[in-house]
Formats: C-alpha cells, sequence, structure tokens
C-alpha cells in the first residue's frame, strides 16, 4: 500500500491559546515496499507524521494519501478502521499494552477487534508466535510471567496477527540488550523482504537506520530536512552536526581520519567492511 | 590504592521463593571515586543490584555495606542519603510541578530549613546547568533536561554516591551526551562515585572500571581494556563490542599496523597517523 504525505500541516489546540504548530510543510512518499527510516530529535516532529500514517492524526493542512483514501483537514472521516487494519504502528514499549490472560489472548485481540473469528485468530496467533522467534507453548502463559524481551515480541505477534501491508516501529528497540536489538530488527526486516511489508522506523540509532532503510528522512523543528538514500544523507555529515543529529559511528570516524590527515576517502563508506576495504588506499595516498 | 567504599559480598536473591536466582553470589567491591560500568543482557540482573543497593529490595543472602554501615532495614535511610539513584524513564521521576518543586521534594522530606532549602536547589541545577528553568514545568523540558532535574534532585541531597540506572537508554543523542557530561563533570568537580548501569558499550568504554554480569552472576571485573579483549566472548553474552575495538581488528586482519585494540576513535586516529608519516 502505498502512502504519500503531501504539504502535511498539523496544529495541535487549534483555536485555544495552546495552540502549537508542529509540523508543516510536510512532504514524503512512501511506495509500497519501501523501507524509510525517520530521523530526527525530541520535538522534531516525528511522532506527529507518525500518527498521520494512519490517520489517528487528521492533517489541518495538506493531505495524507493512504492507498485509496484521502485523508484532509476537510472531510469528515468514516471507516478509518480499515486503514488502522492496514497500517499498524508499534507504539515504544509495547509490552506495556499487554493485558490478557494469556499470550494466545492478547494475540487474538487485535485481529477479532478488527472482525477475524475466533478460529482464524488462534490460527494466526500461532504463525505470529513463530514469527516473532518465540515456541508456540508460550501462547498459554500469562503474558506477564514472561521475561521483558519476550513480552515485547508477544506485543509484536498481536500486531503482526492483524496482517498489516504497513508496519510503523516507533523507537522498537528502546531498552533492549545489544543482541536483543539486533535480533528485534533483523526479525523486522526479514518480515518486511517475506511479506513484502512497507516499514517505517523512527529511531535515534543512525547504525540501524543505515544498516536497514532504503531511504532516510530527516525531520528537523517539524519540517523535512531533507530525504534521500542512506548515502546521500551520510555524505554530508558536518550538517547532520551542526543540527544536533548524530552519524554513524563508521561516519564519524572517517571524518575523524579526514580531519587529521588532511585529504578525503574517495567514497563515504557506510560499513565497518567498506572502510577497512578503502583503508590501504587511503593510507598511501599521502605518499605520492 | 583507592578505598573501598562499598562492599558487596555473596549476594543473593529472588524475586519469587520459586523462580530462579536473579543474583547469584556476587562479590565485588566499589571504590571511592571511581566510575565503575556495569553491563550485561537483559535480566543479566544488573538492575536487581541497583535496587539491593539502595535498599529496595534485601538481599536474601550475603550483605552490602555502604562507607561502613551495614545496610539492613534499620539503616536503609541512611544508606539512602549516601546513594542516589537515577532511573530508565525521565517522565516517570518527576514528583514537583515546576523544575525547582521537584528538586526541593527530596530535601523537604529530610526536614531541610528553608533557607538551606533554596541554597541547595540553586546549586544542584546550577551544576547540571538548569537553573534558567526554575520555575518551568516539567513537561516542556526534554528527555534529556528531564534528567539532568533528576540528577539535580538527586544531588541537592549530597549523596557520596550516584547510580544511574539506564538512566540514558530513553534519550535521544544529544540528551544522552547532555547527560553524561553533566555526570562526567560533577564526578571530576565533586569527587563522586559513580555507579553507570548501563547497554551503552560506547559509554561503558569510557569509565575507570567494568563490571560484566551474566545470568545473575559476576562475570567479570576488569578495566575497560581488559572486559574488551573478551573479543567474541562477550557477544556471546548478548552484549557487543565498541566500534573502535571493532576497526582495530578488521584493520589488524588487512595487515594495517595497528598495535592494540583501541577503546577511542581517537587514539585509533592517532596511530594511523603516526604510522603513516614514518611509511
Amino acid at each position: 500500500m502505498d502512502i504519500s504525505l503531501k504539504n502535511v500541516e498539523y496544529r495541535y489546540q487549534v483555536n485555544t491559546p495552546f495552540e502549537r504548530l508542529a509540523i508543516q510543510d510536510v512532504s514524503i512518499d512512501i511506495p509500497s515496499g519501501t523501507f524509510l527510516a525517520l530521523i530526527g530529535h525530541t520535538g522534531s516532529g516525528k511522532s506527529t507524521v507518525l500518527q498521520h500514517l494512519n490517520a489517528l492524526l487528521k492533517p489541518t493542512a495538506g493531505e495524507v494519501v493512504i492507498g485509496e483514501r484521502t485523508i484532509t483537514s476537510e472531510k469528515k472521516q468514516k471507516g478509518l478502521k480499515a486503514i488502522r487494519q492496514k497500517v499498524a504502528i508499534v507504539f515504544q514499549f509495547p509490552e506495556h499494552q499487554l493485558f490478557e490472560e494469556t499470550v494466545e489472548k492478547d494475540i487474538c485481540f487485535g485481529p477479532m477487534n478488527f472482525g477475524v473469528n475466533e478460529g482464524e485468530a488462534k490460527r494466526r496467533a500461532h504463525e505470529a508466535i513463530k514469527q516473532v522467534g518465540l515456541d508456540e507453548s508460550i501462547l498459554q502463559k500469562s503474558p506477564f510471567d514472561l521475561s521483558g524481551g519476550q513480552m515485547r515480541r508477544v506485543a509484536i505477534a498481536g500486531v503482526l496477527a492483524m496482517h498489516p501491508d504497513v508496519i510503523v516501529l516507533d523507537e522498537p528497540t528502546a531498552g533492549l540488550d545489544p543482541r536483543g536489538r539486533k535480533e528485534i530488527m533483523d526479525m523486522f526486516y526479514q518480515l518486511h523482504k517475506e511479506r513484502n511489508l512497507s516499514t517505517i522506523l523512527v529511531t535515534h540509532s543512525m547504525e540501524d537506520a543505515s544498516r536497514y532503510a532504503d531511504k532516510i528522512a530527516i525531520m528537523h523543528k517539524g519540517e523535512v530536512y531533507k530525504v534521500g538514500t542512506p548515502l546521500d544523507i551520510f555524505s554530508d555529515p558536518e550538517q547532520l552536526i551542526k543540527m544536533g543529529l548524530d552519524v554513524p559511528e563508521v561516519v564519524k570516524f572517517q571524518q575523524k581520519l579526514e580531519k587529521t590527515f588532511g585529504y578525503k576517502f574517495a567514497k563515504t563508506c557506510l560499513t565497518i567492511e567498506e572502510i577497512s576495504q578503502e583503508m590501504p588506499r587511503f593510507l598511501k595516498r599521502g605518499e605520492a | 590504592m583507592k578505598n573501598s567504599l562499598v562492599q558487596i559480598r555473596n549476594l543473593s536473591f529472588k524475586y519469587d521463593e520459586n523462580a530462579d536466582y536473579a543474583l547469584k553470589d556476587v562479590t565485588f567491591d566499589i571504590y571511592e571515586g571511581e566510575w565503575l560500568a556495569i553491563v550485561g543482557h537483559n535480566g543479566s540482573g544488573k538492575s536487581t543490584m541497583a535496587k539491593l543497593l539502595n535498599g529496595l529490595n534485601f538481599p536474601k543472602e550475603g550483605s552490602i555495606t555502604v562507607d561502613g554501615l551495614l545496610l539492613s532495614e534499620e539503616t536503609v535511610w541512611d544508606i539512602r542519603d549516601k546513594i542516589g539513584m537515577v532511573f530508565q524513564n525521565p517522565d516517570n521521576q518527576f514528583v514537583g510541578t515546576t523544575v525547582q518543586d521537584d528538586v526541593a521534594f527530596g530535601l523537604e522530606n529530610h526536614g531541610i530549613e528553608r533557607e538551606e532549602m533554596i541554597k541547595r536547589v540553586h546549586n544542584a541545577l546550577e551544576s547540571v546547568k538548569m537553573e534558567q528553568f526554575l520555575d518551568q514545568e516539567p513537561h516542556h523540558l526534554s528527555g534529556g533536561q528531564k534528567q539532568r532535574v533528576a540528577i539535580a534532585g538527586v544531588l541537592a541531597l549530597r549523596p557520596n554516591i550516584i547510580v544511574l540506572d539506564e538512566a540514558t537508554s530513553m534519550l535521544d543523542p544529544r540528551g544522552r551526551e547532555e547527560v553524561l557530561e553533566t555526570i562526567r563533570q560533577l564526578k571530576a568537580s565533586q569527587e563522586m562515585t559513580v555507579i553507570s548501569i548501563t547497554h551503552d558499550l560506547e559509554e561503558a568504554a569510557k569509565a575507570d572500571r567494568m563490571i560484566v554480569m551474566n545470568k545473575g552472576q559476576l562475570y567479570r571485573e576488569g578495566s575497560p581494556e581488559d572486559i574488551f579483549q573478551l573479543d567474541e566472548e562477550l557477544i556471546s553474552l548478548g552484549l557487543d563490542i565498541p566500534f573502535p575495538v571493532k576497526m582495530s581488528k578488521m584493520l589488524k586482519g588487512l595487515n594495517i599496523p595497528v598495535s592494540k585494540h583501541h577503546l577511542s576513535e581517537e587514539e585509533l586516529v592517532e596511530e594511523l597517523w603516526t604510522s603513516h608519516l614514518k611509511m
């Protein structure tokens, strides 16, 4: 499902003394199958953008096209439920939203809420629990007897069981240890490929953005500062750093080397393997 | 040799009689004025350790002695004066309606005189560079600012030890750097002892000493240099290797002369530059 934001503006609490412009003139295209990373520091408008992706918020100007539907400020919206089943958001710390007696019931809740019958919901629960790398035996346990990492996977399984076309991840690895982080991200990447999903990742991790995303959008002070491939984005690290954003470790390292040596690498390297390959050539260049 | 400030001896803890040990037979010391990083996978016992340290839970076996005082239900309040905690979620630790009320909260609980209280609140907020936010409401602050106010609340009570329980894990990179820089300055200017429980290995690499926890047990204790020699072993413990170490290894593999596994990018760049000049 294609999603497209066109000149979207959103103001909180319009016509009150507390009115506040959160985002303006935001245009981002997310064709079906895209892995988009949304970056920007706290308060840059990422969360506001995210809530437009499944019509939790309605723009105060501009339009949001989600598949066949167009959401604008004027139209009274009906039947948004269908959109929310197709575009699923995994919020931060999704394990805080678990509530049922068993893992199975918790996973079934979402699909049944969207009208799926119990038998089918259970079938999906079995499928989803395997997709998040847990054993089916866990389905009969209480979600509250699980470890934090397992709880997060269960919460994610609940989202997958709705069979969304688009999955929006808000800092999905916050609070996890390095292994947990890598496992969860690899899992989303695999699902992204296998199910041909669109994935939108809101993250502070430049490493993840550069590793997994086809496209990165940078938000700054409520506007889209730049959209491009990881290479486009990280080829100009100075600018990002000036905006108070981070760049991947590899890029930082390359920058430090270039500064010390007084000349540039042939290209911007995004992985440790790439920069290692370039290194012998880089080190020799000063000789000539 | 530095003075041992906290002695942790044969510490064991279970959350539930039938559960596995969350912490098992853990023994180590915390030295005065050091920055100690405690790392380990989720569920390795790091946070349990933090909770035992200031008496939020009591050990099943073993003992904790802080500055000569054995931790027990009788001494817990005296020990909490010595150990300040900063937790993970900045939104969960605000009690005041303004920044200064929040910092004053702990002091009020201790029955500190008003004059003294005002002085301490100002000093504490000054040392985390939040003195301009006295009358701001907490929800107008960024995550990093909130955590700095939480730190000020702890500082106002003048503890000797500050425990950061994943205090930067919910912050964006800028907020994280703000908080760490604040702590570094405090440590230098006030000779504070810092215990940082963290998943951030780049941060741990800058500590004076590290402890690696694994499945409730103390797996290894040493300087960051020692610990990061463990290399692939760290990955099998659910952890990772900091970037400069990975980079050093990779370059060595390509026969580029790198003398050791550097813990900072600056050091590695420096060595590459020096050897380049000699080529």
